[in-house]
């Protein structure tokens, strides 16, 4: 293996507590009897629904769609009955319209769904319309839709493919595992997305706490083109991909920008193996891996859950609560969403379910910032978050926007290391909310 | 289940780390000097700290109580404040003497501008500039010799400076802590070992207490010669002031490029006041003047953010 670990200056140090489950394969679900299949699970225009109430769904048919080009389908991961579609609260915090689907139990796949023949033989337009018409979007949190990544404006010259196999969230271990478990998709989905985009060089940045995965990863590629594994250090958001972007080229995507300015594009590692089952067997994203962890889980594991699927069964397929549930999240505890209910469907971008306990739950007070200075220091930003913060309390959003409060990542650094226990990033993420609909007004 | 989940901004982990676990570890790394300084100047020393400290952490109990704030006495910034400004107290100075300073320090330069991480000078250095102004005497020749237990002894800086006559220390006293001083400065090893202990744990940054020494060690050197080097940084306050008065978070500049201006700037005052200036000391009065620079340092010196361009600014 590589010596050689890339970085970047900041970052935050937080408990990995990835030992529940990273050696535990990744398990199929249990057929769950009711699905709730968000119309939005993506960011982007909601799509319309294909069927009415009464229909038959079969596996992997498409039941929802927009019209626009930023939007990505919605497929049904059972075969069924449609029972209702109705708004349905879903783990973004909101109240989406919902396809509700009563399972038959019989999973009987959809004509449309067939393998997708030679990448070969395909070109780029036909590549691009297969991962829309999968319904891809980043399945590393985001949720972006991927076909729009894949496919810049004319001047944007993409010359650099990243896959993000970071996952530097505690806890979480879905892509790790699939990494070790699917390293053939991966590689397929690789070469699928850079004959999509024409670029010549790959780069899979993994955290170098995964050692197994980085050798599995570097075999493979060591047949293949353009495919470099990088190793990673071990530091909280090694995953952001403005972060993995220059550690590994050393370039820097302006402030507000997209890495397509720099010309690389970042694909979480989930969603190219996804995309490589796309083309492999023709199912679009209906199913993803799923670490279901924390204090208050029975039984932490990895599971291929069907999307649609209530946390309670996912749960439920872990031995339930071990204890009384403090708190539920969608993504790691770095930054998932807090749930108030665990009836939530999983969705496209649910890496993860954690579940803490009461005591684990627990939000600290806070007090006086004492200007240690080390949101500062760990900022991967290289803002000054106790000065925006303060800002942001006081309603002082022009001098928040001056200090590049709209540039904070929401990684929440700032708010781990503060020893006041201040909510640096929850107050920063309201001023960055407030600068960004000022900059849109005032446009 | 739905009403008895805790719903909360990310992040959802927090670090152990709390201002109680730094205000602790400041004070083990100032237990070294303590112990010295009781072992040295005896009993009335210890009777100063605890003076010091009771007065502190009560000043600041009925301070927030009568301003209507949370009590925060158990976060031991109080406690850390009360034993600064003892260890600033000439060995013979009366135990009223830092009761008054302390109350001051917490009171006047504390609470009345925020409480914790509002004030803009030093609580323990404030106190004892009060107390300089206010009662000089008991603050500048209630100096006690270790050695012969003589009250009004000269200070190595004072018998450098001309001020006072009498035969400087060896370097080995010096290092000890054998030497007439304010309780807490006079063991630099002790000093030294604590301000270690605390970079280590990473309570504090190596930048202030190395750079301010620095520079005192580069002027001293060009100005006084190598002669006289160890006792402009053994012979008074500067350990004390570089490791545990100048890292004071709420008073000093929170980046490193602006922890490298403000320790020059300590540094270059520090010898000014030393060489030029009426005191033969000026590790207090450097770190207050820098203290109060801080504020405007933290203003301009700030990182250069991720993707933007130097110096241009957000359209609006």
């Amino acid at each position: 293996m590589s010596t050689k670990l890339f970085t970047f200056k900041g970052g935050v140090h937080p408990p990995q507590n990835k030992t529940f489950t990273q050696n535990v394969p990744i398990e199929n679900a249990v057929d769950p009897k009711i699905v709730v299949i968000p119309l939005s699970q993506h960011i982007g225009a909601p799509c319309d629904p294909l069927v009415a109430v009464g229909d038959t769904v079969k596996v992997g048919q498409k039941i929802g769609e927009s019209k626009a080009f930023v939007s990505v389908p919605v497929h049904s991961s059972v075969s069924g009955t449609v029972k209702k579609i109705e708004q349905h609260q879903v783990p973004g915090g909101s109240k989406v319209n919902c396809i509700i689907i009563e399972s038959d139990g019989k999973f009987e796949v959809h004509e449309s769904v067939q393998p997708k023949g030679n990448l070969e033989s395909l070109s780029k337009d036909e590549i691009l319309s297969i991962i829309k018409e999968a319904g891809m979007a980043g399945m590393g949190g985001a949720a972006f839709p991927t076909h729009v990544k894949l496919a810049p404006p004319k001047d944007k010259v993409i010359d650099v493919l990243l896959v993000n196999g970071a996952e530097c969230e505690p806890y979480l271990t879905a892509d790790h595992r699939i990494m070790l478990e699917k390293p053939e998709l991966v590689i397929l989905g690789i070469k699928a997305i850079k004959k999509a985009l024409g670029v010549e060089k790959c780069y899979i940045a993994i955290e170098k706490n995964k050692p197994d995965a980085i050798e599995m990863l570097q075999k493979l590629a060591e047949g293949e083109d353009g495919i470099e594994v990088c190793p990673m250090e071990v530091k909280y958001p090694q995953g952001d991909e403005k972060r993995i972007i220059n550690a590994i080229t050393g370039r820097i995507v302006p402030s507000g920008g997209l890495p397509m300015e720099v010309g690389c594009v970042v694909e979480n590692v989930g969603t190219v193996a996804t995309i490589g089952n796309v083309f492999m067997t023709g199912m679009p994203a209906v199913q993803r891996v799923v670490t279901v962890s924390g204090s208050a889980v029975k039984n932490p594991k990895n599971i291929y859950v069907r999307i649609g699927t209530l946390f309670k069964d996912v749960i439920e397929q872990c031995g339930g609560y071990s204890e009384e549930p403090g708190k539920i999240l969608n993504g790691g505890p770095m930054m998932g969403i807090a749930q108030f209910t665990d009836e939530v469907p999983v969705v496209k971008g649910t890496s993860g379910i954690l579940v803490f306990n009461k005591k684990d739950a627990q939000i600290p007070e806070p007090s006086n910032c004492i200007l240690c200075g080390r949101c500062v220091e760990a900022c991967p930003v290289y803002l000054q978050p106790y000065k925006i913060s303060r800002f942001s309390i006081l309603k002082k959003f022009d001098e928040a926007d001056e200090l590049h409060g709209a540039d904070c990542i929401e990684c929440g650094g700032c708010s781990y290391v503060c020893p006041a226990k201040r909510p640096l990033k929850e107050t920063i993420s309201i001023a960055k909310k407030e600068i960004l609909t000022r900059r849109k007004k005032a446009k | 289940m739905e009403n008895k989940l805790i719903g909360s901004s990310s992040p959802h982990i927090r670090s152990d780390e709390t201002t109680q676990k730094l205000m602790l570890d400041v004070i083990i790394g100032l237990t070294p000097a303590l112990a010295a300084s009781i072992f040295y100047f005896g009993f009335n020393s210890l009777i100063l700290l605890v003076a010091s400290v009771v007065a502190a952490v009560v000043t600041e109990y009925l301070c927030e109580r009568a301003m209507g704030r949370a009590i925060t006495v158990t976060d031991l910034s109080a406690v850390v404040t009360g034993i600064l400004l003892a260890f600033n107290l000439p060995a013979s100075a009366p135990w009223w003497v830092a009761v008054v300073g302390a109350a001051f320090a917490i009171a006047v330069v504390k609470q009345v501008f925020g409480g914790l991480g509002f004030n803009f000078l030093n609580p323990a250095l404030a106190g004892r500039a009060f107390l300089m102004a206010s009662w000089s005497t008991h603050m500048t020749t209630g100096f006690i010799n270790p050695v012969t237990d003589v009250v009004a002894s000269a200070t190595p800086l004072a018998i450098l400076k001309g001020t006072a006559t009498g035969t400087l220390p060896s370097v080995m006293d010096m290092l000890l802590g054998n030497i007439p001083g304010v309780i807490g400065e006079t063991s630099a090893i002790l000093l030294l070992i604590g301000g270690i202990y605390l970079i280590y744990r990473g309570t504090i940054k190596w930048i202030i207490p190395v750079v301010y020494i620095g520079t005192v060690a580069v002027i001293a050197l060009v100005v006084d010669g190598g002669g006289m080097l160890l006792y402009h940084l053994f012979g008074g306050g500067l350990m004390l002031g570089a490791f545990f008065m100048a890292t004071d978070y709420s008073t000093s500049p929170v980046t490193d490029k602006g922890k490298v201006i403000f320790a020059v700037g300590a540094g270059v005052l520090t010898m000014l006041i030393r060489k030029v200036g009426g005191y033969p000391e000026g590790v207090s009065y450097s770190i207050l003047l820098m203290n109060i620079l801080t504020p405007m340092i933290d203003k301009y010196v700030t990182p250069k953010v991720f993707g933007v361009a130097g110096g241009v600014k957000n359209e609006k």
